[in-house]
């Protein structure tokens, strides 16, 4: 049995999806011991954790956090596992999960392991954590006296337990200087096209797309499929195309029902971005390139001959 | 401005990872090193601030001595001089990396002045341990961000920006600070041949911190075993693309 805090974000009354699974994977690091959530003032999310299986759930209102504070997070999150005695601090793997978690490890001088998707608690703690964006797995040990660590996203799936929790709120000692990084401002984007970690379709191209204007049959394809367009980081250091449409581990993690890469030769970096696809169609002059291995459909040939022939088979059996 | 960028050497795996015998280690027999991606854009980062504000830019890394390679490429791209603390090639953990570099800072603001921005990558490419930026800034007292898609220096602060929901979150530091950022903060630049010869001839102070006990001690690495996949063969050429439709329409997204 131990004693786990769970940092859970949330927006506008619900608690993102990815800290919910952290809270279901600290049940398991709990066995049967308190599973504690911290909250930073929204009250409305708050009340949903006992469902998901937090049976304290702690609120923190403070005057000077209506906006993003990370080192103000990490600090309450520190003080309030010291009140607790907590064994382990848990936070989502996400970008500002790993940011919180890994501030709290800092101030307190302890280690602290990035994306995990297995933990297993004692002295050394050891666990598996991910590593080259999931391409690769790390067996470690983690020798602290409190573990401090995130779940990598996906590693468990979030479940109910139809719980219930009492809530309690409090008002965390914050200094000046934890509050030094603080989201000062926020800048609307403009609303775009179809968003490439939402699309149920990608199309990507690759090096083999050959330039910038080589794009327009994948942009042709992808119309007509109403899909996303997607590229490799061999396309982005081109200059060819926006880093936004970057699949792969340093760019967009992709779940799309289809995904058709067509001239990419499929390195682990840029297949970590699409492990999510449920099916893969691979569009390749090179029958052994890697991405063969991962691909469901393939076509074998010059992508510049291929791509515009589907465009024209789709638009031949659709005028039918 | 003095600016400071901190950079990982890691394999250049692409294909297929293939480990060594006894697990602990990416087999490089056949593989070259580079730097991940993000850590490209903060060495692009560097050489813009210098190039806008003038000052001086250094590059460090604690790596094995094959990573004077990594560091050659960034003096390639402007940077002025570099700091390699030199490992056995045994792994480091993240804990212990941000603390041998934060001595090597210290070491080298008492002599050169302090440095105005240390900027990282996000992650380190290979084990992305998501945490070597806010022990330096702990460290040393100095406010830090991390996820750093848009950046610019004046007078004494750093406009930061992030990636949100529906746009984007503006943190202003001031200087002196340190920054971590992601691949898509800028374009980098290519090195010169000019640029190459003239890497050769730049200082590389060097140095061989001793590696205390592991607090995140890395005992074996596993190649994810993926589901093995027998793809089925469409057709060769723009002949198979009435396979293709077929496949879109039996998958729906036709
Ligand atoms: C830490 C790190 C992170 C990285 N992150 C990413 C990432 O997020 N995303 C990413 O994509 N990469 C990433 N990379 C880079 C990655 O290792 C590869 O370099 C990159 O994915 C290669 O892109 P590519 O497949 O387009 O190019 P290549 O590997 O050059 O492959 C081109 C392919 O096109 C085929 N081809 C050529 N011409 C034609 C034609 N006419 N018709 C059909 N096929 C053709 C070739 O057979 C070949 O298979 C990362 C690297 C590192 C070190
Ligand atoms: N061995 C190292 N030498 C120099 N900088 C490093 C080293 N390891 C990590 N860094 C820097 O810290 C960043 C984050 O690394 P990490 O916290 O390990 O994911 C990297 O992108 C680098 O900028």
């Amino acid at each position: 049995m131990a004693t786990v805090l769970v940092h859970v974000a949330t927006a506008a009354g619900t608690a993102d999806e990815i800290s919910l699974q952290a809270l279901t994977f600290a049940r398991g690091l709990a066995a049967g011991g308190d599973v504690h959530a911290l909250v930073v003032g929204d009250e409305a999310a708050a009340a949903t954790l006992g469902t998901w299986g937090a049976t304290r759930v702690h609120v923190a209102n403070h005057p000077s956090l209506g906006a993003p504070a990370p080192d103000a997070r990490a600090r309450i999150l520190g003080d309030l596992a010291d009140r607790l005695g907590a064994d382990a601090v848990v936070g989502p793997g996400t970008e500002s999960g790993n940011t919180i978690l890994a501030r709290c490890a800092a101030r307190a001088g302890l280690p602290f392991a990035a994306n995990c998707t297995a933990v297993s608690l004692g002295s050394p703690t050891t666990l598996t954590r991910l590593r080259w964006g999931g391409s690769l797995l790390e067996e470690a040990a983690l020798h602290a006296g409190r573990a401090i660590l995130t779940v990598a996203a996906h590693a468990v799936a979030a479940t109910e337990t139809g719980g219930s929790a009492a809530v309690e709120a409090f008002t965390p000692d914050l200094d000046e200087a934890d509050l030094a990084v603080r989201v000062v401002d926020r800048v609307a984007a403009a609303a775009g096209g179809v968003s490439l970690a939402d699309a149920k379709v990608v199309v990507s191209g690759g090096r083999g797309v050959g330039s910038e204007s080589g794009f327009a049959p994948i942009e042709e394809l992808a119309g007509l499929l109403g899909a996303a367009v997607g590229c490799s980081r061999a396309v982005t250091i081109s200059g060819w195309r926006s880093h936004t449409d970057q699949v792969g581990q340093t760019g967009t993690k992709i779940a799309p029902n289809l995904y058709i890469a067509c001239g990419i030769s499929g390195a682990t970096q840029h297949m970590a971005g699409a492990k999510g696809a449920k099916k893969i169609l691979a569009i390749n002059k090179d029958s052994e390139a890697p991405i063969m291995a991962a691909a469901d459909y393939v076509v074998i040939g010059d992508l510049h001959a291929i791509v515009p022939a589907i465009s024209a088979e789709i638009r031949r059996v659709r005028g039918a | 401005m003095k600016v400071l960028v901190l950079i990982k050497s890691v394999p250049a795996v692409a294909g297929r990872i293939t480990l060594t015998p006894d697990g602990r280690a990416i087999d490089t027999k056949h593989l070259g090193f580079a730097i991940g991606p993000h850590e490209e854009c903060a060495v692009e980062e560097a050489v813009r601030i210098v190039e806008a504000h003038g000052g001086e830019a250094v590059v460090a890394t604690l790596g094995p001595s094959q990573a004077l390679e990594q560091l050659r490429d960034a003096l390639a791209l402007g940077i002025a001089r570099a700091i390699h603390l030199v490992t056995d090639g045994e792994e480091w953990d993240a804990g212990s990396t941000a603390a041998a570099l934060v001595d090597a800072i210290r070491a080298d603001e008492a002599e050169s002045g302090p440095f105005d921005a240390i900027l990282l990558g996000n992650e380190a490419g290979d084990s992305g341990g998501y945490q070597v930026a806010v022990r330096v800034g702990r460290a040393l007292g100095r406010p830090t961000v991390t996820g750093v898609k848009g950046l610019s220096l004046d007078g004494g602060t750093a406009r930061c920006e992030q990636e949100s929901e529906g746009g984007r979150d503006v943190y202003e530091l001031r200087l002196p600070a340190v920054i971590a950022v992601l691949e898509g903060i800028n374009l980098p630049r290519f090195p010169s041949v000019p640029g190459r010869l003239r890497a050769k001839s730049k200082p590389v102070a060097t140095s061989q911190p001793s590696r205390p006990a592991q607090g995140l001690e890395m005992l074996r690495l596993v190649v994810p075993q993926g589901a093995a996949k027998q793809a089925e063969v469409l057709g060769r050429g723009p002949e198979a693309a009435p396979a293709v439709v077929a496949v879109l329409d039996s998958l729906g997204v036709l």
